[in-house]
């Protein structure tokens, strides 16, 4: 029930949401929306078997259907035929693919549909300052990190596509792990993340891409939960340097509520050697109830854009100018650590 | 007084096909076509001179003939009929050396062009995503083609270093596709099941083999005016394709096989004789490899005419249709979107 009328958690939201609609009626999975949501009620859960029946393996869910057409028939009937264009471009490999193996038709219909429901239900993510964003152009996006499990960054992705005016595509810098595990890597490409690299980060920002990085790296993912939002270094300010010699702004990013979803008590460090990992998480549930332990707890999140700091004023020797990287780097970490404690102060409680 | 153009591996389709269109080039005078085994194609009228590069007698010819260009194209990945790993690479890297030694001694050479490929850069899941010329590989391939190309270009290098009067252009071709090709890669494509890596769809790029021999023929004249042609350039078609869509194009089912099982299927199939599973072609149907190809627009001067889906196509339409042809799977989704109870009656599209 993934994709019924979003509830307006605040101001911001209310405007992105309003905002974006007009866009959205391009999708074909959502084509009914405006008219059928209010009346049909089973509709918004099929919208998302529709997205998942995408794939080749599930068969045409139509005859179901078919009673709940008649009345407003128009609206449903192009979103099957836009289902089954789909499907047929998917079949035949008709869809285009970057550089990057980025394919935007199968994030857009599928990855991120099946990602809503855990950002619009289960997190139920809050998104402060999307306007921080620029409409257009390179720009990099740098959060904090947490939480084990990098969730944070699949729903710091779903955040700026769903908020954005523009609809933007966050394009996210990942670890070499996730380029070498199977199936992973695969859904990571297609989803439009690529390794960080500092090549990678310029020709993304070169075309002119949204970049989200996490500088913290495993440092951050795997801490402690007894030092949730602290956060750790930021690694060797690589980032800062790339952003300058493209040019693109850099946009501090917090989140609130990643810290808790799997609070990390211990770390078997023996078990992560063999594995082959850096870190094997020890939480109140993992892996002591198995595969339900793995579950993450339905924490309440927060994620807040800062103010953009500009990249464009200095001279073209900066980026290789170790003090001022040192400089701009404190910069972007104070602003993101001092958000992260506002938004702390303001939160009523880590579920609600 | 026109150029001698000496071409090395003229066996194959593309060497041949290079020997018959450089000879109608007005700036040339006339071709000497090498290779340790006589051509089954026809060579235009171009003089073929048989000759092992791995001997001395290389040098003997480029005397006899004044061969002002070089065109060092025996540099593959598979042996041509029954040759063995071992013979195929003493061709590559042997033969390079003394085609290099050769030309080194030889006052009338005046340029060099070397077909390489992009598997210098080996694939790694820690590469950048798009290699440049100048990227430094994470791992240097370990063995194979892979790292015949990164022994031969090193040897190049030390030429260029040598003889610095003479023009080297090195071309890294990515994968060679079209309707006569006839690499380890187009003979995969020919499988009528694909065995692909399980959770792995690697990013691919081809060159047209028209394009190939266009590029060749650029690398082999005086450059254009405003253009360089010597140098070391990526030579790919635009965008990309991911195996399966390459699959899906070509209307042939995949069997994914998990990756400590692949060494095992590949030696099977090799045994059986259907293809030939290297290990750097693993490694590239694992993760993949896409080039940038900036250079071989700004400095060579060079546009390919086919982009990597067009190439690919027309690959395809020389194969014939697989197993599950996309046509096909187009009329079935077509006919289910033409039944009454999915709307089709009522909207056309």
């Amino acid at each position: 029930m993934a994709d019924a009328k979003v509830i307006p958690f605040d101001d911001d939201r209310s405007r992105g949401a309003a905002q974006r609609s007009p866009r959205r009626r391009s999708s074909p999975r959502r084509k009914g929306d405006a008219a059928a949501v209010s009346e049909v009620k089973t509709l918004p859960g099929r919208q998302r078997e529709d997205a998942r029946g995408a794939e080749p393996a599930a068969g045409p869910p139509e005859p179901a259907r078919r009673p709940q057409e008649e009345p407003r028939g128009g609206g449903l009937d192009r979103r099957v035929a836009g289902g089954l264009a789909f499907l047929r471009r998917r079949l035949t490999g008709e869809y285009e693919v970057d550089d990057f193996g980025y394919d935007e038709e199968l994030t857009d219909q599928v990855l991120m549909s099946l990602l809503r429901p855990f950002y619009e239900k289960y997190f139920r993510v809050e998104v402060k300052g999307v306007e921080n964003i620029p409409a257009e152009g390179g720009a990099l996006i740098v959060a904090n990190h947490s939480g084990t499990l990098p969730l944070d960054g699949l729903m710091m992705q779903v955040a700026v596509h769903d908020n954005h005016p523009q609809g933007r595509h966050l394009r996210l810098l990942a670890a070499d792990l996730v380029f070498m595990l199977p199936v992973v890597n695969e859904l990571a490409r297609k989803a439009g993340h690529t390794l960080a690299c500092a090549e990678d980060a310029e020709r993304l920002l070169e075309r002119g891409e949204l970049v989200g990085v996490m500088p913290e790296g495993f440092k951050g993912i795997g801490k402690p939960f007894s030092e949730r939002y602290k956060l750790q270094r930021f690694g060797r300010g690589g980032f800062v340097s790339t952003a300058l010699r493209a040019g693109a702004p850099i946009v501090p990013c917090s989140i609130v509520g990643a810290e808790e979803i799997y609070p990390m008590i211990g770390n078997a460090k023996t078990l992560a050697r063999v594995l082959g990992i850096p870190y094997f998480p020890l939480t109140p549930t993992f892996p002591w109830l198995g595969p339900l332990g793995a579950l993450p707890l339905p924490t309440k999140w927060t994620i807040q854009f800062g103010e953009p700091i500009p990249t464009d004023g200095y001279p073209l020797e900066a980026a290789d100018d170790p003090m001022l990287m040192f400089n701009l780097t404190d910069q972007v970490r104070e602003q993101i650590q001092h958000s992260l404690y506002k938004l702390l102060v303001q939160r009523r409680s880590v579920f609600f | 007084m026109g150029e001698v153009v000496l071409v090395t591996g003229v066996a194959r389709q593309l060497g041949g096909r290079f020997v018959r269109r450089v000879q109608r080039d007005p700036e040339v005078d006339r071709v000497i076509a090498v290779d340790a085994v006589p051509p089954e194609h026809h060579l235009g009228g171009a003089d073929f001179v048989r000759a092992d590069i791995r001997q001395p007698a290389i040098a003997k010819i480029l005397a006899e003939y004044g061969v002002d260009t070089v065109v060092h194209m025996d540099v593959t990945a598979t042996a041509l009929g029954s040759g063995s790993r071992g013979s195929v690479k003493e061709t590559n890297v042997i033969g390079t050396m003394q085609l290099l030694g050769a030309c080194q001694k030889s006052p009338t050479v005046k340029r060099l062009v070397v077909k390489s490929s992009t598997s210098v850069y080996g694939s790694a899941p820690k590469d950048p995503a798009v290699f440049t010329e100048t990227t430094v590989p994470k791992s240097l391939p370990s063995g194979g083609f892979a790292k015949d190309t990164v022994e031969v270009e090193g040897y190049v290098r030390g030429f260029a270093r040598r003889r610095p009067d003479v023009a080297v252009c090195v071309l890294r071709f990515a994968n060679i596709l079209g309707p006569t090709a006839d690499s380890p890669l187009a003979e995969y494509f020919s499988l009528p099941v694909l065995p692909t890596v399980f959770g792995y769809d690697p990013r691919l790029q081809f060159v047209h083999e028209d394009d190939a021999v266009e590029v060749l023929r650029l690398a082999s004249h005086e450059p254009r005016r405003g253009t360089l042609n010597s140098g070391t350039f990526n030579i790919a078609g635009d965008g990309l394709l991911l195996l399966s869509q390459c699959s899906r194009r070509l209307g042939r089912p995949t069997v994914p096989v998990l990756l400590p099982a692949v060494t095992w299927v590949g030696s099977a199939l090799r045994t059986v004789g259907m293809t030939d599973f290297s290990p750097e072609q693993l490694r590239l149907l694992t993760h993949g490899r896409v080039v940038a190809t900036r250079q071989m627009r700004e400095t060579l001067g060079f546009e390919p005419k086919y982009t990597t889906a067009e190439a690919f196509a027309d690959f395809v339409r020389s194969r014939g249709p697989g197993l599950l042809p996309p046509g096909a799977l187009a009329g079935a989704v077509d006919r289910i979107a033409a039944l009454p109870f999915a709307g089709g009656n009522r909207c056309a599209n």
